[in-house]
């Protein structure tokens, strides 16, 4: 047997774009039968891409896939099943209402006739029997007739791992398979992966978890900015190796220096808590400096920053801004002191795709633009162009519908709404994410305008080299704890990935325990 | 997921309106004129000042309730007890508009009040519980209608004075008194929707409900208002049927609310919420007027008139579909 042949999973020169952003470049990846792969990199490094052109969600642009020898070419999800590659997601895809047995067989029903000619019935008995049989193997004590919706999620996990091996599955995929188990569900699903293991069977593992992916996997892949990046055995590569692999890139002059000084505290937050989110939070923002959240993607960062604009009540602690204890029961209340948030999820809570650019740049201040009991068009309008020609905001017309913009420019509306409100403090959730690089470098050169102007910037970003940029003291979150508060000294793209990987068990687990 | 992602990377700055946005827009409009053009054609009683006056008269209850149900549409939501509210309105105004028992003020201050506390509680319970508008407005049809029935013991209440009937009935420089009605509430709410901050906020929550709220908007506020304004005209719909047919019905309105709908989904409003104006509302209404009266005119029974209705609504829906995935 040749060297090759070897190689279950063979990929050379994957590259996918969607309208001009390279999500994968030149990927290649080699995966041997009965070994652990990792796949490591931050978040929007391309490991989801490369997966999803694996299972056949995505077709690559260019590129090839080789198993056991075979090409594998259009992006079909039942071919790549039948070939053997089972992927088990995050987010769990099941059907909660049908039963274990029904879930195992989901798409692939066995079947019987009924009184010897009618078909099309499912045989529920056969497939119980054998889902009884294939949790069995798996060391599961569970009911095949029991409905999914009774499990646990790491019950569910077991149940998915089932369905892949049902399949035949040849290699399987693991996209952060014990975000939401306990220490024991771990130590059984690393039991089964060993088992998997012995049996020939190939892992892609996806984990954040430095601890983890040294615990079961053989090999580490790390991928960058949609680039491959490097192989190498686990036994060869140590964890700040690895950590410079998956951070370790230059900052250009695409952040502009910040003339700003340092002012008054303008908010403190002291033992911010919400259950089952993140507890403790503790940290000050001062007039005219920015403050970098980082963490990695479930580190509760995004949940903060909702509950302090109002979006989320958190359970406990204390917010104070200009120096007065306060709370803050909505996004409006939130607006009205003072406190202006750009989320990360733009479509979802950004923009009004419907209204056009004026109206949406003035939805969150239009009671200023009231005279009487209307508007007045002439002071919403001048307020929303002067607004336009400031952020520099690309449109046909100011009737323009915001739907139809660019990412960038559609971020520039809903900062530009926010603006409007004349915020003393803004937080940015993501404020680049998906958007150009020409259009990130304006909002960079924005953020360091605010903070001259004395506003104070909350920046919330999963790109290490924006925060350290940017930033002027970074708090560093992992899993819903706050696990550093570094000075902008302190905070290099190492420190800060130390501090992110701090926690492996959310913050609810361990409050469990406790 | 794949495909949304492509089509929101795909989308450019420039991209041009494409020509079946702008059907979708107008062809409404044009469908009205071309339908009115070719029932003139067709017989000679249409385009008579006496006909169309009919028409506009019978339009008007059904318009005044679709003026109420396209801001309630417009936040995404739904308003299904319409018609009973039209009932328990014109049961509670009839009953105080007995002659001489009250100045002609009190039985149309308490019919709107009525349908004022109605809508409110659509709105309120809809607000406060999270459950769906249709479930709750469903509910509340079913309650109207018995309290229409309760308040009158089940009879018609007859007997109203001469001034309660002008309502309805009468003419103010010659014009039938229900047109101006139907005139001055279209001006109102086109206002409302256009110029003031509710209609804003209206628009913006039928676009994006959480963008809205992260925008500061009091979204349960807003919500509370337009049920509020439903019920409002629900009422002033209400006084004018009672008053036109002389009695307080307490089976009157059955089926309005569809018929509303009906209009404000013919008329452009989106079923989803966030875009639809009142003139295209407007236009429904008459839509529906028009055809019902033509068919009448060129004597095909009332049994086709449905069928041709029904077909009207999906045609009107599936163009709206067809408007939002150009987009």
């Amino acid at each position: 047997m040749s060297l090759t042949q070897d190689y279950i999973l063979s990929v050379h020169g994957l590259s996918k774009s969607f309208a001009g952003v390279r999500a994968l470049q030149d990927m290649s990846f080699q995966l041997r039968r009965g070994e652990v792969h990792a796949l490591m990199g931050e978040n929007g490094a391309g490991k989801s891409t490369f997966m999803r052109i694996l299972v056949g969600m995505e077709t690559a642009d260019a590129g090839t896939i080789l198993f056991e020898g075979n090409e594998l070419k259009s992006s079909n999800v039942r071919q790549s099943r039948r070939f053997g590659i089972s992927m088990i997601h995050q987010e769990m895809l099941v059907v909660p209402e049908l039963t274990v047995a029904q879930n195992i067989f989901l798409g692939r029903e066995k079947k019987q006739s009924f009184l010897g000619f009618l078909r099309g019935f499912t045989n529920d008995p056969a497939m119980s029997a054998e889902a009884g049989v294939l949790l069995q193997k798996l060391g599961l004590h569970l009911n095949p007739d029991l409905p999914m919706k009774y499990l646990s999620v790491a019950e569910m996990q077991m149940v998915e791992i089932a369905k892949a091996i049902s399949n035949d599955a040849k290699v399987i995929i693991m996209d952060e398979p014990t975000s939401a188990l306990s220490d024991r569900e771990v130590a059984a699903l690393f039991e089964v992966i060993e088992d998997l293991k012995q049996k020939g069977v190939a892992i892609i593992y996806i984990s954040h978890k430095m601890e983890e992916v040294y615990k079961i996997c053989d090999t580490i892949t790390v991928l960058r900015d949609g680039k491959y990046i490097g192989t190498r055995p686990v036994s060869e590569l140590d964890k700040n190796g690895l950590i410079t692999m998956m951070v370790g890139r230059e900052i250009s002059d695409l952040f502009p220096e910040s003339m700003a000084g340092k002012g008054d505290v303008l908010l403190s937050v002291r033992g911010l808590s919400q259950v089952g989110k993140f507890a403790n939070i503790h940290f000050d923002v001062h007039k005219g400096e920015v403050l970098g959240i980082a963490g990695l993607m479930g580190a509760g960062r995004t949940e903060v920053a909702r509950a302090l604009v109002g979006l989320d009540k958190p359970t406990s602690g204390e917010i104070y801004f200009r120096g007065k204890l306060t709370t803050i029961q909505s996004p409006r209340d939130a607006i009205r002191q003072g406190i202006g948030y750009v989320s990360e999820d733009r479509k979802g809570f950004g923009f009004i795709p419907e209204l056009s650019v004026v109206h949406n740049l003035t939805l969150s201040s239009l009671p200023r633009h009231r005279k009487g009991a209307f508007i007045s068009e002439q002071s919403e309008q001048s307020a929303a162009e002067a607004m336009i020609r400031d952020l520099r905001i690309k449109v046909s017309g100011p009737d323009q519908k915001v739907g139809v913009l660019s990412g960038g420019n559609q971020q520039k509306v809903v900062i530009g709404k926010v603006l409007l409100t004349d915020p003393e403090l803004i937080i940015l959730d993501e404020p680049t994410r998906g958007i150009d690089i020409g259009a990130k470098h304006e909002i960079y050169k924005l953020i360091t305008r605010l903070t001259e102007a004395g506003m104070a910037v909350i920046l919330i970003s999963s790109e290490l080299p924006e925060i350290l940029g940017l930033c002027d003291r970074v708090v560093v979150l992992s899993k819903g704890r706050q696990t550093a508060l570094l000075s902008k000294e302190e905070s290099t793209q190492e420190t800060i990935m130390k501090h992110a990987m701090e926690f492996s068990k959310p913050v609810d687990l361990l409050l469990n325990e406790e | 997921m794949k495909e949304t992602l492509i089509a929101y990377f795909n989308r450019s700055a420039e991209s041009p309106a494409l020509p079946t946005r702008r059907i979708g827009k107008y062809g409404i409009f044009l469908a009205f004129i071309l339908l009115c053009v070719l029932l003139s054609l067709m017989t000679p009683r249409f385009l008579t000042v006496a006909n169309l006056t009919i028409i506009v008269t019978q339009v008007s209850i059904n318009a005044l309730l679709a003026f109420g149900v396209t801001f309630v549409i417009l936040t995404g939501g739904i308003d299904l007890s319409l018609g009973s509210m039209v009932a328990v309105t014109g049961v509670v105004a009839a009953t105080f508009a007995h002659p001489d028992d009250y100045p002609l003020v009190v039985p149309i201050g308490v019919g709107l009040l009525a349908g004022v506390l109605f809508g409110a509680l659509n709105g309120f319970v809809i607000t406060r519980s999270k459950v769906a508008p249709f479930i709750v407005t469903l509910g509340t049809m079913t309650i109207g209608r018995g309290l229409a029935l309760i308040i009158s013991k089940g009879r018609p209440v007859s007997n109203l004075s001469d001034s309660f009937n002008f309502i309805g009935g009468g003419h103010l420089f010659g014009i039938p008194f229900p047109i101006i009605i139907l005139l001055v509430a279209f001006a109102v709410c086109s206002l409302i929707l256009k110029k003031t901050v509710l209609g804003r906020y209206i628009y913006a929550i039928g676009g994006n409900e959480q963008a809205a709220r992260a925008s500061g908007i009091q979204v349960s506020r807003v919500k509370m208002w337009v049920y509020t304004i439903s019920g409002l005209l629900a009422a002033v719909a209400g006084i004018v049927l009672t008053s036109r047919i002389t009695t307080g019905q307490p089976n009157a309105g059955v089926g309005f609310e569809l018929s509303a709908i009906a209009a404000a989904i013919i008329g452009g409003t989106s079923t989803s919420g966030g875009s639809g104006t009142m003139a295209g509302t407007l236009i429904g209404a008459l839509l529906i007027g028009v055809i019902s009266n033509g068919l009448d005119l060129l004597n095909v029974t009332s049994y086709y008139q449905q069928v041709v209705m029904g077909a009207i609504i999906i045609g009107a829906v599936v163009l709206d579909g067809l408007n939002r995935k150009s987009r």
